[in-house]
């Protein structure tokens, strides 16, 4: 019978892969470029799969799964690692009973990431073996080979992705499930319970296995030597074995599957071969270090740098001195992404705006509001900082400070690391204002589920996470509950909660422009004066035509704030009403 | 033609993914190599936005190289524009004449180019591809009428297309969507 071939996502064959590989448990919280994965796990009905409310809580779920008997997984984008990284680091010493593996996708280039951090440097500094896979088979084949090391060697395996892996569509050929029995529950507190006396007996545990692992590298088929020419030879993984291929096709390879720990012993015998040892790798220049270390001649970071992506073009300028190209062309205008025609979170940016505020921004599609004309955010970290910077620049400039700051996060970042902030805020009597975007969805990474929005991963009913009642009680006195689309009272509320010498929260509820299906028509101006206060809602829909404004009835949601902001009541319903 | 580089841009929220998708079908029941690359997240929120299709015997990089592409299928004229290095000298651009003003243009900070598509040295098909898929019955269909102006460059069957879009489409829009990729294949005869 002829396999079945199908054109997959990267991420969606890493999902293909632990699901033939008799997964049971999957926990994630969304992440570009590593969201997919989880989405396409929940298709498979043999597998338990959950968002959690972040990577931290995942990891342990999947985590609680292994050493329960069950296969697990977790997924998470490159900075996702860093909320998971406390149970990932212990895990590497209590080992795992059924196979656990962790996907961490990384973003050279930063397409929609706010750092390309390199994962790399966690399999080091955990001490876990990781693998990075160069195309969709790959995704799916690693994926299962991650599974079998890690039960053979007792540790979690990291699978290693980046954009261009994760979101690339490649053939994949499609085998069946292989049922992995459920292995009985043991009690084993010396291996499981990482006080400093089990630890230290773990410890030695763990440098053994890396060892181990590090000497079969040396003869594992994912670590490829392909000879050719050998005036260069090429050591690289991932997605820069594919450039190197087009860039330079004659050029001997080294391809590692395995990019911790490193063949060592198989790299010095590449190297021996090739007149010219060069490493192509994104980001940091670790491959390229070891070997060195190792006393191998060779070049790498002094070529390529360590930012963003490399490309085809890159290489062959680099690598065979072809001319650069061109720039893109400067005088075309940009086109940022935008908040939506119809976005609740723009009536509060323009509120903002109306009464000056300082704004402590966060991780979500509201950080588009640092972009002009808004300019409405003054700083934006990682997931749920913004509270916690409130706080600390009334540490610093004092309370006068809170009285024109506000911090904003939306729901789904307010429950990832937003919590333990606000808790932190009333704990030492801080007088901040949260606003809460509360649009019941995770909305960047495409609209996953959370625990405010009330539907589970398989968009079933699920509890719903009462926003407010939990405010109230993390000790919050003044939370006041506004409609986003009604700019009066949610400037109003801004205003009263950023005057009160306490923590204030203010949560704007109104759902994602793109999943809020209430028929609406569009707006029309009709005696326009060119004043320009509409525009200063940064509406896609409102648009400049010499001195006047027109409403584009295309992309009009309908939603109304222009009407309210109109000096002239120029601006009206469409049609009939 | 089997074996082609292409890229398709457009504007987020545009659906320019269902045309890869398509075309990635195609190529692969065809028995051809295939990679498409995309980039989902922030620049789907009204942003530029770019897919790469490769499609050969053997296919290494996901992406398009500079100058490279036998065929740039844009939604939006701008964008289109902002595409042309990928072109090859003897490649063919495929264009809805949809006009899309980003942000500094709605403001008044910058103009939109008077004719975007004036400074290409290749060949450029343009469409009102928008206002042919209105006709068909759904302006999202003008994904297919790009398409079916593709077609003709490129030596699938036409059966072999209709497969491709019926595997992938809703089965409630195909009518509507083999109409819109009908007209786009018997332009620019």
């Amino acid at each position: 019978m002829e396999q079945m071939k199908r054109l997959m996502l990267g991420n969606e064959a890493v999902a293909q892969g632990a699901w033939e590989a008799g997964l049971r448990v999957a926990a994630s919280y969304p992440g570009t470029p590593s969201t997919e994965v989880t989405e396409c796990l929940a298709k498979y009905p043999e597998i338990n799969c959950q968002w959690a409310p972040n990577e931290k809580v995942a990891a342990e779920v999947a985590f609680g799964a292994a050493i329960a008997g069950g296969r697990s997984i977790t997924c998470m984008k490159h900075v996702g690692v860093n909320v998971a990284a406390d149970p990932i680091f212990t895990a590497a010493y209590t080992g795992v009973r059924a196979g656990m593996v962790i996907v961490c996708a990384d973003d050279p280039a930063m397409h929609s990431s706010q750092n390309e951090q390199d994962s790399r440097y966690y399999a080091r500094a955990a001490h876990i073996p990781m693998l990075e896979p160069s195309d969709s088979q790959e995704c799916k084949e690693f994926t299962k080979l991650a599974y079998q090391l890690s039960e053979e060697l007792d540790t979690p395996v990291f699978v290693r992705l980046t954009t261009r892996i994760a979101h690339a569509r490649s053939a994949v050929t499609l085998e069946p499930r292989e049922e992995v029995a459920l292995k009985p529950y043991q009690k084993d507190a010396m291996k499981y319970v990482m006080m400093p006396a089990m630890a230290r007996k773990r410890h030695p545990v763990v440098e053994a296995r890396e060892i181990k692992l590090a000497k079969d590298a040396n003869t594992m088929p994912i670590n490829r030597v392909e000879i050719r020419d050998t005036k260069v030879g090429i050591v690289t993984s991932g997605a820069c074995y594919q450039y190197v291929r087009d860039a330079m096709p004659e050029a001997s390879t080294l391809k590692l599957g395995l990019v911790y720990p490193l063949p060592m012993e198989l790299i010095a015998e590449f190297a021996s071969k090739v007149e010219k040892l060069i490493v192509i790798e994104e980001l940091e220049g670790l491959i390229e270090r070891d070997i060195k270390a190792a006393g191998i001649e060779c070049v790498g970071k002094e070529l390529t740098g360590i930012q963003g992506e490399l490309s085809v073009e890159k290489l062959r300028t680099i690598l065979c001195g072809a001319e650069a190209p061109a720039a893109p062309n400067a005088e075309l205008p940009v086109r940022p992404p935008v908040l939506c025609p119809g976005c609740p979170h723009r009536g509060v940016f323009y509120a903002i705006n109306r009464l000056g505020l300082n704004v402590m921004g966060d991780i979500g599609c509201y950080t588009l509001a640092a972009l002009a004309p808004l300019s409405a955010v003054d700083a934006c970290l990682c997931m749920g900082a913004s509270i916690g910077m409130a706080s600390g620049a009334e540490r610093a400039q004092g309370r006068e400070f809170s009285r024109k700051t506000v911090a904003v996060l939306g729901d789904s970042t307010f429950i990832h690391s937003g919590i333990t902030s606000l808790i932190d805020a009333v704990y030492n009597q801080e007088t901040i204002t949260v606003i809460i975007l509360d649009n019941r969805i995770t909305g960047m990474t495409g609209h996953q589920q959370n625990p405010a929005s009330g539907k589970d991963i398989h968009n079933q009913p699920a509890p719903q996470l009462n926003i407010e009642k939990l405010v109230e009680s993390c000790g919050v006195n003044d939370i006041t509950i506004v409609d986003p689309f009604d700019l009066k009272a949610t400037e109003a509320a801004l205003k009263a909660a950023t005057a009160r010498e306490e923590v204030s929260v203010v949560i704007a509820r109104r759902p994602c422009a793109l999943l809020d299906k209430t028929p609406r028509k569009p707006y029309v101006i009709d005696g326009c004066k060119g004043c320009g206060a509409c525009m200063k809602l940064s509406c896609p829909a409102i648009e400049r035509h010499g001195k006047l404004v027109k409403i584009n009835a295309a992309l009009c949601n309908g939603c109304g704030m222009c009407e309210q902001v109109c000096p002239f009541k120029a601006i009206k319903c469409g049609e009939e009403c | 033609m089997k074996n082609f580089d292409l890229v398709i841009v457009g504007v987020g929220g545009q659906g320019t993914l269902l045309a890869s998708k398509i075309l990635g079908h195609l190529a692969l029941s065809e028995g051809c190599g295939v990679k498409v690359s995309e980039v989902h997240g922030m620049s789907q929120r009204g942003g530029s936005v770019i897919t790469h299709v490769r499609v050969g015997e053997e296919v290494y990089s996901p992406i398009v190289a500079d100058g490279q592409a036998d065929f740039l299928l844009s939604f939006e004229e701008l964008e289109a524009a902002r595409a042309a290095s990928f072109l090859k000298e003897t490649g063919v651009a495929i264009v809805n004449t949809q006009v899309i003003w980003p942000m500094p243009v709605i403001t008044g900070a910058a103009s939109y180019p008077e004719a975007p598509l004036a400074g290409f040295t290749q060949k450029v098909e343009g469409a009102d591809a928008l206002g042919i898929a209105a006709e068909c019955g759904n302006q999202k269909a003008l994904n297919l009428v790009l398409l079916g102006m593709l077609s003709r460059h490129l030596a699938f069957s036409e059966e072999a297309w209709k497969n491709s879009i019926a595997a992938c489409v809703p089965a409630k829009t195909l009518d509507i969507n083999l109409a819109a990729f009908a007209r786009g294949r018997a332009l620019h005869q």
